[in-house]
């Protein structure tokens, strides 16, 4: 059982609730969002909570991070999009904790669940669709129409445009939850064969160095990824919002 | 022996059809009961309403936090640091320019210096060549003086000796005729006579 690589994503109810007969029952997952949330709020408010001029270490990381996402949104969607930056930071800090606090053995990952990426993916895509057409009301759809096709093209073009548009929160929020599924579920398995193998005596317990050594080296992927992963969740946001912003191509 | 649980495995479907089925059919069940809805988690749908209420309670809160106390926290400091070391270049480049034109002042003020110096140096060997010159030909006017005079009484002398030579050589005449013996010799005679040798 405690092999098993999936029990990791089990969602087990903490408190229950019911509402109107849905289910809405505090659980580990929710949890984890919670913690998620006041770690990245503490670190962030604590950090500068002195306000120093001249920066403390904890201190810049906050900073870093702050620039690091701001730069991105203005190169991507130029300085009209950083109204936005609250939305995009906030995505930006929530999965990269969330993705992090899941690396630590026997914690839930937030974002392993795929309808909470969806969630998210559907929330940036929502913010796309009702802030382009509140903005430029039906020109918003030149969106789907890139310039210089030849007329016998577009409803060929549009039609992929249409579905590229419609693939983005599915692309964005399965991204993301693969890569951490993927990635815990290989961790998990790796390090089952150390114990599994070590069970086996002697030679098991000189076998299982190499499953040790790749858990170890998984490890270390999985904390790039965790980083990769919020950064490519945040650029692609990035992206999608300036075809709000900007729906002309 | 260790390889037990593998080879366990792929004798399983060796051991008949039924056998496999039965496996398969238990594995499901203890997976149905293990994970409750039956399902891989992630695809249960049965937690989906949680999941998303707890989402938007948590991440809206944060969100909320985000943008109403941290990210203008973090944008003041920015904005200060960048305004403090906008403030500080500035106020660097007014002490250089300020630098500079002390400089420029004490520069000018020592070609001032040097042409002041010059000019009083030009004005005292001038005044000092005039004065020269004027002692000069002070000196040179008495030398001219003094030579004249001298030159005046040079002729004075000359021309007093000229006047005497006459006299002188009657007299010689006179003690030389005597000392000849000749006699007594008339004294206009010797006159006559050197004047008519002078001559």
């Amino acid at each position: 059982m405690a092999n098993d690589p999936i029990h990791q994503f089990q969602i087990s109810k903490l408190i229950p609730i019911e509402i109107g007969g849905l289910d809405f029952s505090f659980t580990n997952s929710s949890a984890f969002m919670v913690a998620t949330v006041i770690v990245a709020s503490a670190f962030l408010f604590l950090t500068t909570s002195s306000r120093g001029l001249v920066p403390s270490r904890l201190q810049s990381v906050s900073e870093m991070s702050y620039e690091f996402v701001a730069s991105m949104l203005r190169d991507a969607a130029g300085s009209q999009g950083m109204r936005f930056f609250p939305l995009v930071f906030s995505l930006f800090m929530f999965v990269l904790v969330a993705n992090l606090i899941g690396l630590f053995p026997y914690f839930f990952t937030v974002t392993s669940h795929l309808i909470v990426t969806f969630a998210l993916a559907l929330l940036v895509i929502g913010t796309v669709i009702v802030y382009g057409f509140m903005k430029h009301g039906f020109g918003f759809l030149k969106l789907f129409v890139p310039h210089g096709v030849p007329g016998i093209l577009v409803p060929l073009v549009v039609l992929i445009e249409v579905i590229s548009f419609l693939s983005r929160p599915i692309s964005l929020s399965v991204r993301l939850f693969a890569n951490m599924l993927a990635g815990h579920i290989t961790l998990k398995v790796f390090a089952g064969f150390v114990t599994s193998l070590s069970a086996f005596g002697a030679v098991g317990v000189v076998g299982s160095i190499l499953p040790l050594f790749m858990t170890v080296a998984i490890t270390g992927l999985e904390v790039l990824v965790a980083f990769l992963q919020a950064y490519v969740f945040a650029v692609l946001t990035c992206m999608y919002l300036n075809d709000a912003l900007h729906p002309g191509h | 022996m260790f390889v037990t649980p593998g080879y366990a495995e792929e004798v399983a479907p060796a051991a008949g059809e039924a056998h496999t089925t039965d496996a398969t059919t238990a594995h499901t069940e203890t997976g149905a009961e293990h994970g409750g809805g039956g399902l891989f988690p992630p695809f249960d749908t049965s937690n989906y309403p949680s999941q998303l209420l707890w989402l938007a309670i948590t991440f809206g809160l944060f969100y909320l936090f985000l943008k109403n106390v941290v990210l203008p926290r973090v944008g003041g400091i920015l904005e200060v640091r960048r305004d403090r070391i906008a403030g500080d270049l500035d106020q660097a480049a007014r002490m250089k320019s300020e630098a500079d034109a002390a400089v420029a002042a004490y520069e000018q003020e020592l070609a001032e210096a040097k042409a002041r110096a010059n000019a009083i140096g030009q004005k005292a060997s001038d005044e000092a060549k005039a004065e020269a010159a004027a002692k000069r030909k002070e000196v040179e006017a008495g030398l001219d003086q003094k030579l004249t005079a001298a030159e005046a009484r040079i002729a004075t002398i000359k021309a007093n000796a000229m006047k005497e030579v006459g006299t002188i050589a009657e007299d010689t005449a006179a003690a030389i005729v005597q000392a000849l013996g000749t006699g007594k010799v008339d004294k206009a005679d010797i006159a006559a006579a050197v004047k008519a040798a002078g001559k």
